[in-house]
């Protein structure tokens, strides 16, 4: 009853249609794109250095005479990986950190935030800088662990104070009176009830955790060579003097990358709008 | 000749909502007119259209004429002359209405220089004197108060001084004291009547609660469905109701001087405002309905001198003078078997001995720290014997919620004692404890909050069964919705889809899962309205002589607890004031908080209420992390204040315990002096008599 | 009320030791500051390097605990040592302050201001087609990461150069080198341009959004009607009431962004060369520099704990309910 009307609230926001076929439409493009590129992302083509888009290479090549098309895509299939994994595993963390801190209160409280506390006095950027690069070897897995592992601690501050007051809420006093263990009720009665802000929290997260990824790409902090993201294919084609001659190298994958976290947002948006009965649709 | 007239008044929001549809009405100076109803019947949404505070997206249409201007489609640069200047409005809740981040001064000082040209100084000094003229004290030291650090009802003083600012022509007042505990609101009423004696204003009193109306107003409308049902001169409604509507809410509703036993359910919900039914609304629910009533919907028709009813049978009500108590049946409801026995040889339930909880006091979010100590629950006893209902009466503040809370977490409390069917929370363990958690459960205040939106009714109901690891869940849940007048298949829907009475009745439902033998029923009608109210506590009486339950029954209406109470407490500041039989604490208070108490309360009787003497507090509630010493009461207490300097010494030093009074059996008062006397009916002639 | 702050103090204190020295373990262990030195030609002798390592308390061969120790120390007495070219750490950041705050200020103070008056206006007008095109408008920018932003920038503007034939807005730097008085003030200007646009574009898309809803919130509330009831047009009340009570949390976000506001610039001022605290952090990396990252990190913790209590302060000024009395 309520997610049908949540549904309809969702599909009759015109933000989140447009979002919702963006999302698609690059999905589509990062993984069925790739089989019917010409050439493979780590292929050269000799015969074509810096070139301009054109009916061979539809939106140029590099300085090595790399395909930008099958470069884009394959770093395009790399951010959406990072940023949805390492979405879901922060809003998780959040929710359950959160959570747990606040229905018990005292010293799990105590103890949870003050970690929280020192999250964000670390400084993420820094670890995650010195860490990444001498993570290589494929196991950009762990890439993403430390995305997550710097992404939660806000949100879970707010999960904490919604589920201080959630803990009053006279259901979940009912279920605390009938003798329901607390870590039931937090599965049962509180996420359940916290989950717009969950829902909507991790589409954000994933437009967040790909900026992220792809800033610190960006400086080479992040996915490391061969491999390549819309970060660091960005970085290569942004120099100054790079930009103004060869714009095509910075415009496709700063492009794809900009519809990508727009499309995520106005789906988190909608979600929003759809989930608060509050709002109007 | 009338200050405001309304002519087919509607009110249409998005969606096809229509809030109100057809309103008449007219105010003249000095009078008051009492609009009644229940939520949902649009008579907040009238008073909005006439101070033209609806949102853009309603549609309005009709005619509201302002000393024979039209209002409706004023434009904004007119209509601000008017609004707060011959009109003013007081809003329900007074928190919410003043911004937080100014001083209750200053907010006032802005209504003045709106609409007069005077300095800030002389503004300030004119808000001033308007809050002493509402009876704040320190009026010069309040003023420069925020709204939070206000209590309830002195910020309701200051609405009312906000709106008299400009000496309106007319006020309207929006369930002005439906937030308030009921000694603030005879105080808050009394405060209205003496504004509207300085202003001549006329007023239009909106409120759920007839008895404020019958003391307050010279006319009354009754509102259903958007749709005034009923209106005339207050006596004449309410003595000779001519509408089954009326007629059932004013049989419906309990009342402190009413007898004990069932009252007058109006069977079913109000109908939605966005599907209602052909014909006359109310038709569905009423008892008097004939085919007709279906076809048509009826118009105001007169009904006599300067009165309206909205019934196709009106003429036959009056004809055959039928009541309320004619046309509704009555339910019989069997008495409990328990009861035979006298109340000394059956087991005791619940015992509270010398119960003590104190809270740390914390202040200042940002600069967290403990400033003192609240004494919330400050040694309290009490006892109840199997089949019995206890009621633990008091104001907001008095220490009854804590109590609750402190009886359902079966732990050790700070000081006392608490026995749960012989077994001492202090000694229970995790196990033990659960096991006793399925003799003791617990009715919600609020049946929105206490049920878990996201859960269908069926789980709702079976998650007590399912945590205690009970067998055939779902033929039990069946039977438990069966027996709370709901239908099985009610299993399948979600809270939502339920009215208020409805959603209470699952809450009882998922209370009775685990056949408990103590019930703690925390308001459980207080957020009902009164039609619904009725169904509700015969529910609670009939399962309780049904199932040999017993009730500890937590309230503030006094009327409510008259009706499904054995024995009450009343609480104050911690302490219990008074305890004893219904009849006895009620007939003859003996403790001057109960006296007050009792006589604060508002009853539906237009005549007893013109002359009823009222014994008025002075003042607010002290904080309960400064409790006066020796007795707690003795800051307000009109009896205190008679008292020779001797006498009084011995309240200030001495605390009172509850001592038995000789002449009663089950009756006892905190008071040194304590005094039976009579309250409720008493009126200025008998005192004098 | 002081044992109160005494005890945040403490917290505080402990939790930038705990960061800093974090920083401090992990750059020393995992950073090499040899690279710098070697490869080059002509070679510098491996005892050299040595040498002038052990000078700055940065040579990999020394124990960590050891190297930590001194680095304790220095910190203790408020030195955080040399850097790897054998400047000290101290007069390093203190320039680089200066260098940030000379770019940021503006952007900050500019970005939140437009924020919150557009955030409102949008409020105001809600669902009319003027919010949904601030509402479009942010979306669209807040989509776009600096770094793009950046670019997109630089490209436009040396279109609008090469276009004009002159060199009408500059972006390198902080000033070009050999003016003086007015006209390096004036040209300081013109270098500002294009690092602020792109610094405040972002904050106003996001403070308007913020504002918008903190506005709405509290558009629906009593009191705004009360102000109306009193006679005030909805203008006014909208204003003296309703967005005066919606910056209260939007001053928690404010007192965030001017608390880390130094080192959160870390791509305008490395895409348009300014040498300031952010860039330096992606420098100092880069060029295992061990003394400075511990710095700017350690500088980076203070900020934010700084921060936080600004914002607290921020709530307390803007709102009597949780004043002390």
């Amino acid at each position: 009853m309520r997610n049908k009307v949540v549904l309809r609230r969702l599909i009759r926001n015109r933000n989140t249609r447009y979002g919702l076929v963006g999302v698609a439409v690059l999905l589509l493009l990062a993984y069925v794109g790739p089989l019917v590129a010409p050439y493979g992302w780590q292929e050269k083509d000799f015969t074509a250095f810096m070139e301009p888009p054109g009916p061979d290479h539809w939106w140029g090549t590099t300085q090595t005479g790399g395909d930008v098309f099958a470069g884009t895509l394959r770093g395009l299939q790399k951010s959406l990986v990072i940023g949805f994994l390492a979405a879901l595993i922060s809003t998780g963390l959040a929710a359950l950190v959160g959570a747990t801190a606040g229905y018990f209160g005292g010293w799990v409280d105590r103890v949870l935030m003050w970690g929280v506390d020192l999250l964000l006095v670390l400084p993420s950027f820094l670890i995650i800088a010195i860490l990444s690069p001498r993570l290589q070897g494929g196991t950009w897995l762990l890439f993403v662990v430390l995305l997550a592992l710097f992404g939660w601690m806000i949100t879970s501050r707010v999960v904490r104070s919604m589920t201080l007051s959630l803990r009053e809420r006279e259901y979940v006093l009912a279920a605390k009176y009938m003798g329901v263990p607390g870590w039931k009720i937090i599965l049962r009665h509180v996420l359940p009830n916290l989950s717009s802000l969950l829902i909507i929290d991790a589409t954000l997260n994933v437009s967040g955790a790909i900026i992220t990824e792809t800033s610190l790409s960006f400086f080479g902090f992040g996915v490391q060579a061969p491999d390549v993201s819309l970060g660091t294919l960005i970085a290569d084609g942004s120099g100054t003097s790079t930009v103004i001659t060869y714009p095509w190298l910075f415009l496709f994958p700063a492009g794809v990358l900009v519809a990508l976290v727009l499309s995520v947002n106005l789906i988190g948006d909608g979600l929003r709008d759809a989930l608060d009965p509050g709002s109007n649709p | 000749m009338s200050i405001l007239e309304v002519r087919d008044l509607t009110v249409t929001f998005p969606g096809g909502i229509q809030a109100v549809r057809g309103v008449d009405y007219a105010v003249s100076r000095g009078e008051v007119l009492g609009i009644v109803g229940e939520s949902g019947s649009g008579k907040s949404v009238t008073s909005l259209a006439v101070m033209g505070l609806l949102p853009h997206n309603a549609k309005v249409s009709g005619s509201v004429k302002l000393h024979g201007r039209e209002l409706l489609g004023m434009p904004e640069s007119e209509q601000i002359k008017v609004r707060g200047k011959t009109i003013s409005m007081i809003f329900q809740d007074p928190l919410s209405a003043f911004t937080p981040v100014y001083t209750i001064g200053d907010q006032i000082a802005e209504a003045v220089r709106v609409h007069q040209d005077v300095s800030k100084a002389q503004a300030a000094k004119q808000a001033v004197e308007l809050l002493d003229l509402v009876g704040i004290s320190n009026p010069d030291v309040r003023a420069r108060s925020f709204p939070h650090e206000f209590s309830g009802g002195m910020r309701q003083r200051a609405m009312i001084a906000m709106a008299v600012a400009n000496d309106p022509d007319l006020l309207i007042c929006d369930e002005p004291t439906t937030a308030l505990d009921v000694t603030i609101q005879a105080q808050v009423l009394e405060v209205l009547k003496t504004a509207q004696r300085e202003t001549g204003a006329g007023i239009v009193m909106i409120t759920h609660d007839l008895g404020v109306i019958a003391g307050m107003a010279d006319r009354v409308l009754v509102m259903y469905a958007g749709k005034p049902v009923e209106q005339g001169p207050v006596d004449e409604v309410y003595y000779r109701p001519r509408m089954p509507y009326t007629m059932g809410l004013l049989a419906s509703i309990p009342r402190i001087d009413g007898e004990e036993g069932p009252l007058v359910p109006i069977e079913g919900n109000p109908p939605s405002p966005a599907a209602l039914p052909p014909g006359c609304p109310f038709a569905p629910r009423c008892p008097m309905r004939i085919d007709a009533c279906h076809e048509e919907e009826p118009g105001l028709v007169t009904v006599g001198a300067g009165r309206q009813a909205a019934c196709l049978r009106a003429h036959e009500i009056e004809h055959r003078g039928l009541t309320g108590a004619d046309v509704y049946p009555v339910p019989v409801i069997p008495a409990a078997e328990v009861v035979r026995v006298p109340r000394e040889q059956r087991p005791t339930v619940l015992e509270l001995n010398d119960l003590v909880r104190h809270y740390p006091l914390m202040k200042g979010a940002v600069f967290k720290r403990r400033v003192g100590t609240v004494h919330a629950v400050d040694g309290i006893s009490f006892d109840i014997a199997e089949g019995e209902t206890l009621a633990l009466v008091g104001e907001s503040g008095c220490g009854k919620t804590t109590t609750l809370q402190q009886i359902m977490q079966l732990e050790a409390p700070q000081s006392g004692r608490i026995v749960v069917l012989g077994q001492d929370s202090a000694e229970l363990g995790k196990a033990g404890r659960k096991a006793l958690r399925r003799d003791l459960q617990i009715v919600f205040q609020d049946p929105m909050a206490a049920l878990d939106p996201r859960m269908p009714v069926g789980d709702i109901v079976a998650e007590p069964l399912r945590a205690h690891g009970r067998k055939n869940v779902d033929a039990k849940v069946a039977e438990l919705l069966t027996l709370v007048g709901l239908t099985p298949d009610s299993a399948e829907r979600y809270p939502q889809q339920f009215s208020g009475g409805q959603r209470q009745r699952v809450g009882i439902a998922r209370a009775l899962a685990l056949e408990p033998r103590l019930l703690v029923l925390d308001e459980p009608v207080s957020a009902l309205d009164v039609s619904i109210q009725a169904g509700v506590i015969n529910l609670l009486e009939e399962l309780k002589n049904a199932l040999g339950l017993s009730y500890l029954f937590v309230a503030h209406d006094l009327a409510v607890v008259r009706h499904l109470a054995d024995r009450v407490a009343v609480m104050y500041l911690g302490r219990i004031a008074e305890i004893g039989t219904v009849r006895e604490v009620y007939d003859h208070p003996a403790h001057p908080y109960t006296q007050a108490l009792l006589s604060a309360i508002p009853l539906p009787d237009p005549e007893t209420e013109r002359n009823r003497k009222r014994i008025l507090l002075e003042g607010d509630l002290p904080s309960p992390a400064d409790p006066p010493s020796g007795c707690r009461f003795r800051t307000r207490c009109p009896k205190f204040a008679r008292l020779g300097a001797a006498e009084q010494r011995r309240c200030v030093d001495e605390e009172p315990l509850v001592a038995q009074l000789a002449n009663a059996d089950d009756h006892g008062a905190a008071c040194h002096y304590a005094e039976q006397i009579e309250v409720i009916t008493a009126s200025e002639n008998q005192e004098e008599k | 009320m002081g044992k109160y702050l005494l005890r945040r103090l403490a917290i505080n204190v402990i939790l930038v030791a705990i960061a800093a020295s974090l920083a401090y373990l992990l750059a020393a262990s995992s950073l090499n500051p040899q690279v710098n030195f070697q490869g080059r030609n002509p070679p510098i002798p491996q005892a050299t390097i040595d040498k002038t390592l052990d000078g700055y308390n940065m040579n990999p061969k020394t124990p960590l605990l050891e190297r930590y120790t001194t680095w304790v120390g220095g910190v203790v007495r408020g030195d955080f040592g040399k850097t790897w070219e054998g400047d000290s750490v101290n007069e390093e950041m203190g320039r680089r302050i200066g260098v940030s705050l000379r770019l940021l200020l503006i952007g900050t103070v500019l970005g939140s201001g437009l924020g919150v008056l557009v955030g409102a206006f949008a409020a105001i007008r809600q669902y009319r087609p003027s919010d949904r095109m601030i509402g479009v408008g942010s979306f669209v920018i807040m989509a776009v990461p600096v770094f793009v932003m950046a670019t997109i920038l630089i490209l436009a503007a040396t279109r609008l150069n090469e276009a004009t034939g002159s060199k009408l807005i500059e972006f390198v730097g902080e000033y070009s080198p050999g003016l003086t008085g007015w006209e390096q003030f004036t040209n300081r200007l013109v270098h500002l341009i294009l690092p602020t646009i792109s610094l405040c574009l972002g904050q106003i898309a996001f403070y308007s959004r913020i504002q918008r809803n903190m506005m709405l919130d509290v558009l629906g509330q009593d009191f705004v009607r009360t102000a109306m009831a009193k006679g005030l047009r909805r203008r006014t009340a909208l204003f003296k009431h309703a967005l005066r009570t919606a910056l209260i949390p939007a001053a928690t976000y404010f007192a965030f962004a001017f608390g880390t506001l130094l080192t959160g610039a870390t791509f305008t001022e490395k895409i348009f060369s300014w040498h300031g605290m952010g860039a330096w952090l992606v420098d100092s990396i880069h060029q295992h520099d061990v003394n400075a990252v511990a710095a700017v990190s350690t500088f980076a913790a203070v900020c934010v704990l700084v921060a936080g209590f600004l914002s607290d302060l921020a709530v307390a000024a803007l709102d009597p309910r949780v004043r002390v009395s």
